[in-house]
């Protein structure tokens, strides 16, 4: 019987990176489905990523590609500079939803408004992973963090903050999505969405932003099974998924 | 060389260009906006790339990531301005990324005063952002050395790999005089430099069997044999060897009519052509006076003080644009306290007159 290979590890994602991500979390799913993305547009040779601050900076080590270490909520800034010096590289920004969401909300919302030609991949988790489960823009009304312990509460917090839809407020972003990586379904709807906001950028469209629905056992306190029946009763009620824009 | 009639901000923007520079990004801040306007117009017409940023903090990471791909790039801005590129600053010296970053300074503490000042010598010189790292800082003192100095800035900046600051300030930058303005730098040299950084260190995508390019936390040295990466301490290290390296051969002074002096004023910038005419007046009044002048604040000139015989000089006059004095603790340091300093100082846009730098030098005179 003929062998035929029907999957390999993606070209970006080495054997034995230097850094990992906690059992359970999806940052290490969202990373694979974009280097599989980048090997099947034959782009990774002139791919740069612009890393945020927090478990989002851990890419860093995790992709190997050419890459750059934002400050934190500076990455749209910071692709902005490369990609219009270099317009023949692919350069996307890969954050978190504090990064990318609070600290850098401006650098998010103006390089998206000049319809800067580069890719934002943000992942909606809730929390601040890295620093210990702070509340985020986006923790849910309820949802407990170290610096909200009996929840978020609108009245003292506001509430959750919709990324993708101030985005899409804006005349200028090409492409908006949010996708979730909680089930098989959904990886394979989000791969796709990805695909097309990279194929966008390829195409010189404009912004393309991809809002990815994450999870954190660590700090949600709970087994990565758990978060999977959370996100479904809880995350992706408030956050809807879908391809929001597409020109 | 054509001599132009032009204002401190159209020949520093110039100059830039002509150095190469084909990415500037900033955001209107007074005593410099005549700056980001130049580039407005004129980086269209040579291929470059000119963008108002959200803010300033937006501004200096876009010239961080322009850099870190390896093209000669730019940012400026003022005093306060300054203090919120601090981050983007920070992060350039860690990746160790040649870029230029101009002060043009005015009053300060907070928003201060829009008129010119010099209250930025200790951000310039000890702390432009977190982590005790240095720029070489240029401070020139008339428009022709503004643009010289730019010019000059984008070379160290790649000869080093780390950035360097232009420290001018709101009388430079709003005045107008004579200029010769440097030589444009051929695209091919340009081209050339740019392929340079991209073999090297700058980022361009990966290439099968070859290191990657980070711009991040390891850079300036290769790691050690069988390391993914520096520690922050090698880092640290490395770096620390080149601002020792800078102390041997980047230390540029002017001393000016020191011969037989008795005082000495110490001053930098517009606050030393001031002196000069000072010195001039109380030299014809038989007044041994002169000064030595800092070109680059970063590294200090220490020797040239440190020369100093306390046996000849009766003193030291600190002349700056700031109250109080910030220049003075480096020429404590390098006379180690041997010669009494006084200072003469202005601040937040009143300017030093020559009349008030006589007087108080003929005071050490009479003491």
């Amino acid at each position: 019987m003929e062998e035929v290979k029907v999957y390999s590890r993606a070209s970006s994602i080495p054997k034995n990176p230097y850094i990992g991500f906690c059992p359970g979390c999806m940052h290490s799913t969202t990373f694979k489905v974009i280097a599989e993305v980048l090997d099947e547009l034959g782009i990774v040779d002139k791919t740069i990523e612009c890393n945020g601050v927090g478990c989002s900076g851990l890419g860093l080590g995790y992709v190997y590609l050419d890459n750059v270490f934002c400050a934190h909520g500076r990455a749209c800034a910071v692709a902005t500079g490369i990609k219009r010096t270099n317009p023949d590289n692919i350069v996307f920004t890969y954050q978190g939803d504090g990064d990318g969401g609070s600290i850098g909300i401006a650098e998010t919302i103006y390089a998206a408004n000049r319809g800067e030609n580069i890719t934002m991949i943000l992942i909606n988790n809730g929390t601040y992973g890295m620093t210990g489960g702070q509340m985020a823009p986006t923790t849910l009304v309820g949802q407990k963090a170290t610096t909200a312990p009996w929840g978020r509460n609108p009245e003292e917090h506001g509430y959750p903050v919709h990324i993708a839809e101030l985005l899409d407020s804006l005349t200028a972003p090409a492409y908006i999505a949010r996708v979730a990586m909680n089930s098989v379904q959904n990886v394979r709807k989000a791969k796709a969405c990805i695909k097309k906001a990279f194929q966008y950028q390829m195409e010189g469209k404009g912004f393309s932003y991809v809002e990815v629905m994450s999870n954190c056992p660590t700090n949600w306190g709970m087994s990565p099974l758990e978060t999977l029946e959370y996100m479904e009763e809880h995350t992706l009620k408030e956050f809807k998924l879908g391809e929001i824009r597409a020109k | 060389m054509e001599r132009q009639f032009l204002k401190g901000c159209e020949a520093i923007a110039e100059s830039a260009v002509r150095a190469g520079c084909r990415f500037y990004a900033g955001y209107p801040i007074t005593p410099q906006n005549e700056i980001p306007e130049y580039f407005a117009r004129r980086m269209p017409e040579v291929g470059g790339v000119y963008l108002q940023g959200e803010s300033e903090v937006a501004s200096v990471n876009m010239v961080y990531g322009a850099a870190g791909g390896g093209t000669r790039c730019m940012t400026s801005s003022a005093s306060c301005g300054i203090s919120l590129k601090a981050e983007g600053m920070s992060y350039m010296a860690m990746a160790r990324v040649p870029a230029v970053v101009l002060n043009a300074q005015r009053g300060g503490p907070g928003v201060g005063d829009i008129r010119p000042a010099q209250q930025d010598y200790f951000q310039a010189t000890k702390a432009l952002g977190n982590g005790g790292f240095q720029y070489i800082v240029l401070a020139p003192s008339t428009i022709q050395e503004a643009a010289d100095m730019t010019y000059e800035a984008f070379d160290l900046a790649d000869k080093y790999r780390n950035p360097v600051m232009v420290l001018t300030d709101g009388f430079t930058a709003a005045m107008m005089e004579p200029v010769v303005l440097p030589e444009q730098k051929s695209e091919e040299e340009l081209a050339a430099i740019k392929a340079a950084k991209k073999a090297d260190w700058a980022l361009k995508g990966k290439v099968e069997g070859q290191p990657l390019h980070k711009i991040s936390f390891n850079a300036g040295s290769k790691p050690p044999q069988g390391k993914f990466m520096n520690t922050g301490e090698d880092r640290n290290k490395t770096d620390a060897a080149m601002y020792e390296l800078w102390k041997e051969e980047e230390v540029r002074y002017e001393e000016y009519r020191l011969d037989n002096a008795e005082v000495v004023i110490a001053a930098y910038g517009v606050a030393a052509r001031i002196s000069a005419t000072a010195i001039n007046i109380l030299r014809a009044e038989g007044y041994k006076v002169g000064m030595i002048r800092p070109i680059r604040v970063n590294p200090f000139p220490e020797k040239p003080y440190a020369a100093l015989d306390p046996a000849k000089v009766k003193g030291i006059l600190v002349v700056e644009h700031s109250i109080p004095s910030q220049m003075i603790y480096d020429v404590k340091l390098a006379t180690g306290n041997t010669i009494q300093i006084d200072t003469c100082l202005r601040s937040c846009g009143e300017i030093i007159s020559r009349d008030q730098i006589v007087e108080d030098v003929k005071k050490i005179f009479a003491k």
